[in-house]
């Protein structure tokens, strides 16, 4: 015989034993899919990119593309520092000082990330509007300003609105930083003699570095992801312009070039803090100590510092939740009405599926790798909570236009079998805008779920081998109680973040379906403001909650 | 335990939304994109249904994305009429090939040949004038009795406008250089530019409401926003409405540039006869009343009764252009508003 069967079994048998082949299961299967169906939007993207610029970008290169990047960046700069100035030194004096109210204002300053930015800044429009509650007082005082004194619905005035609603994700981090990482680096600092203002500059700031970063990353994200609150303020950036390059000039490649420049932004902000940051580590002490003594100032300090505090609190959340408390009062919509049930009905099923489903490929994602810690599988992790970094109008355009592609070529099949009603299947249906959104926000549930995986030991994974319990019964049986709470986490975040989610909803929302976002923004944009303030007290309402319950999980668990 | 409570919450959520994910397109149905979201349409959809026992489905967003999403669509599409705020925009549709000519007598009769498309491709159901509004005790009425002397040099910084990517001023750009042709057009549009008081921003009624705060005296807008601040639950607001005063431009020639809430029937229609009883509807006497009585737009019928502010601002003449030229010169307009650098 000329074939030797038995070399070919051994060389089939030798293949086989190869790395790659073993390590083919279920597991990491799911962790490539994740990451391939990740990948769709930006493929899809790139592979435009490379066919081509059309006429209609030309023409936008030509004249207005200038303007966008420059107010894009000018935004990203400006939110991002005043939120540092206000998330860093209120998360400084409510972790290492006493003053009148600190334990309010410790859970009280995260409440404007329950407010979508778009929201506040209708309400804002409101207040300062020639009809508002402002001009109205200053009027009934017969205090006379210049005709311009009370504009704010411009560039300027939309950055300093948005500060306001963002400087909370700087906070958050800050003050966890301040709390716990490096109280014992501050203890000493104040052991050696250094004054509070000299600890803050020369020790708590340099070393805090770590979480200024990522917080003011997730600032700059939200920024560049915003449409509602620049498109109703007449400001045209990037994300604007891949509205009107698509829509309103109707070039769809002219849209993914403009989201191409949009992710240039996005990767230059996050490499430039890379390159600036260089070799410098930042170890810390994982864990925590025993949380700082506080300073215990003057009583004129601790009323500044009471002061300071509203200061973010009163803007961010507290002036425009009552000026949509006013526009409820005078407008007639009806929280009874079934139209408005619907559309919370709406709001919430999707909300509620995206975050279980989103926290459920997380913990299989993040169990996977843990499961089979390859490098490979550490990258594809990496790549599957990419979507953050992604304005969701860059997202919705990539998966829309693989979507259509699919279902125009499904639906060749299906009319075969249901006959020419079938319509189109996945563009403009739910499980198309679920998909969306996990792709989005999938980093959202990643986080608390992987921070919390990382408090359990590795020993359980040996020890039910060991037993020869098939790893599936192990997380379930023994991970899932240890990381109950970074599971609940994620789905309380994940939730509110689709509650608020505006710029996708709108591209990738079906047909007759509408959610509180999409409807508050709309009426708003229709010059029905007092109609919009109903949909929008129960996003911020929903948003509280969860806001509430984690800031109350997290200083238990101190 | 708690794993079981977990997984029935989950699955009992993902049975809610995918029987809610049932789309009910299809059956008795009209399926309706509009880009109208006033309270008043949803009452008279479901009146449409109380009366016809024809479910309604709308999916509301603006024009642009809706003649997109159309586009993608293609022949699946479940729309079967397209509503717009804009006859440019229903120009627009019908040159890409979105919309079908419909034959229905009582539509003909009832709606006058220049508020519709002379194939019938889409019809105006209702019309609103793109008047002037002006603070009286700070300009003459003379002085801005014209579009075009909006533009004169000699009024100075007085104006105030929103922003061109509005369909109405591209609307109100494109008969601009309909009449006067592309070059006067032009320098129409950079000295309108040029006595802008403040960079375009805000809707129609943030310009209403700059002229009275003094910022500006005068500018464009449509009749209703204006008869909305009359009867705004808002005292400052009705205040507002004292303080300006509405005035149709171009009486003495060629007449008030209008616009139009238009509706046309889909290409790919799946439910055509549905969507041609519910143009009938539109246009049916009841219901033009009370889109002149409660929303404050013009009826295309004669025979119904006007809102009390139509009423008080009486009749006027008409710009005499064909809707069609809006839709053709929309491009056009849009450059000559980049180039002047209305934005």
């Amino acid at each position: 015989m000329w074939l030797d069967v038995s070399k070919l079994t051994e060389a089939i048998g030798r293949i086989k034993n190869l790395r790659v082949f073993r390590v083919i299961n279920p597991w990491t299967t799911f962790a490539f899919l994740c990451a391939a169906l990740i990948a769709v939007p930006l493929v899809t993207i790139l592979y435009y990119l490379l066919e081509g610029p059309s006429e209609t970008w030309h023409h936008l290169a030509d004249t207005v593309l200038l303007t966008y990047v420059l107010n894009s960046i000018f935004l990203v700069v400006g939110v991002s520092a005043l939120s540092l100035l206000f998330g860093v030194s209120t998360a400084w004096l409510v972790s290492t000082n006493t003053f009148y109210g600190r334990s309010f204002f410790e859970w009280a300053l995260i409440l404007p990330l329950a407010v979508p930015t778009y929201i506040v800044a209708i309400a804002y429009a409101g207040i300062f509007d020639y009809t508002g509650p402002l001009q109205q007082f200053s009027r009934s005082l017969g205090l006379e300003f210049g005709p311009n004194f009370f504009e704010i619905v411009n560039l300027q005035g939309v950055m300093v609105i948005m500060s306001f609603v963002l400087y909370p994700y700087v906070y958050v981090l800050c003050r966890a930083w301040f709390a716990n990482q490096s109280s014992k680096l501050l203890e000493s600092g104040r052991i050696l003699g250094s004054s509070p203002t000299r600890t803050f500059f020369t020790l708590a700031l340099p070393v805090a570095r770590p979480a200024l970063v990522a917080g003011t990353s997730l600032v700059m994200m939200e920024v560049l992801n915003d449409y509602g609150a620049v498109k109703y303020f007449g400001v045209n950036t990037l994300t604007t312009g891949i509205f009107r390059s698509w829509f309103s000039l109707g070039d769809i490649s002219a849209a993914i070039y403009m989201c191409g420049v949009l992710m240039l932004v996005v990767f230059l902000l996050l490499g430039l803090e890379k390159w600036q940051r260089g070799k410098a580590k930042y170890d810390f002490d994982r864990s925590g100590g025993k949380p700082l003594t506080r300073y215990n100032p003057t009583t004129t300090k601790k009323v500044l510092a009471t002061i300071w505090c509203s200061i973010p609190l009163l803007l961010g959340f507290v002036f425009p939740v009552l000026m949509l408390i006013n526009w409820y009062m005078i407008s007639d919509t009806g929280i009874m009405d079934p139209a408005f049930a619907t559309l919370v009905g709406n709001s919430f099923s999707l909300a509620a599926t995206t975050a279980v489903l989103g926290v459920a490929v997380a913990v299989l994602l993040i169990y996977s790798i843990k499961l089979y810690p390859f490098w490979v599988m550490r990258i594809l992790g990496k790549f599957a909570i990419l979507g953050y970094s992604i304005p969701g109008a860059v997202i919705a355009v990539g998966i829309m236009i693989p979507l259509l592609y699919l279902d125009n070529r499904l639906i060749q099949y299906l009319e075969y079998f249901l006959g020419p009603q079938a319509g189109l299947l996945l563009t403009g249906s739910l499980v198309g805008l679920v998909f969306a959104y996990l792709v989005r926000f999938l980093a959202v549930g990643y986080f608390p779920v992987e921070s919390a995986f990382r408090k359990t030991s590795d020993q359980y994974l040996g020890a039910s081998r060991v037993l020869g319990i098939v790893p599936a019964r192990t997380l379930f049986k023994i991970y899932f109680p240890l990381i109950r709470t970074g599971i609940l986490s994620g789905i309380l975040l994940l939730f509110v973040d689709v509650m608020k989610e505006l710029p996708l909803t709108l591209i990738m929302r079906p047909f007759n379906f509408n959610t509180l976002a999409t409807r508050a923004f709309e009426l708003a944009s229709d010059e029905m403001v007092a109609e919009a303030a109903a949909p929008s007290l129960v996003i911020i309402l929903t948003g509280i909650l969860p806001i509430i319950l984690l800031s109350k999980l997290v200083s238990g668990k101190k | 335990m708690k794993i079981n409570l977990y997984s029935g919450f989950l699955i009992g959520l993902l049975a809610c939304v995918f029987v809610s994910c049932d789309l009910g397109t299809t059956g008795n149905v009209v399926n309706v994109y509009s880009h109208r979201h006033y309270p008043i349409d949803q009452e008279l959809f479901s009146e449409f249904e109380r009366e016809t026992g024809i479910r309604v489905n709308v999916v509301s967003a603006t024009a642009d994305e809706l003649i997109t999403r159309l586009e993608l669509e293609g022949e699946r599409s479940p729309a079967d009429l397209l509503i717009t705020v804009d006859a440019g925009n229903l120009h627009k549709a019908k040159t890409a090939g979105l919309l079908q000519s419909v034959s229905s007598s009582k539509v003909e009769e009832v709606v006058p040949p220049r508020l519709r498309d002379s194939e019938n491709y889409w019809f105006a159901y209702t019309y609103r004038a793109r008047a002037i509004a002006f603070a009286p005790d700070r300009i003459d009425a003379a002085t801005i009795s014209t579009y075009e002397k909006l533009a004169r040099l000699d009024l100075g910084a007085r104006v105030v406008m929103r922003s061109s990517e509005n369909p109405y001023n591209q609307s109100l750009m494109a008969s601009i250089v309909a009449h006067l042709g592309s070059e006067q057009a032009t320098e129409w549009c950079r000295g309108l530019t040029g006595n802008f008081a403040r960079n375009p921003r805000g809707n129609d009624r943030d310009q209403i409401k700059a002229v009275a705060a003094g910022q500006a005296d005068v500018t464009v807008c449509n009749t209703y926003y204006v008869a909305k601040l009359g009867e705004s639950p808002n005292a400052e607001e009705r205040e507002v409405f004292n303080k300006i005063e509405v005035l149709f431009p171009n009486q003495q020639d060629r007449g008030t540039h209008i616009n139009i809430s238009g509706v046309g029937v889909t290409r790919h229609a799946p439910n055509k006869d549905n969507a041609v009883k519910m143009l009938e509807f539109l246009i049916s006497a009841p219901v033009q009343h009370r889109l002149s009585v409660e929303n404050h737009e013009y009826p295309v019928r004669d025979d119904v009764e006007l809102s009390p502010y139509l009423e008080l601002w009486g009749e006027f003449l008409i710009d005499t252009l064909s809707l069609e030229k809006l839709g053709e010169f929309n491009a056009p307009a849009v450059r000559i508003m980049d180039e002047c650098g209305w934005m």
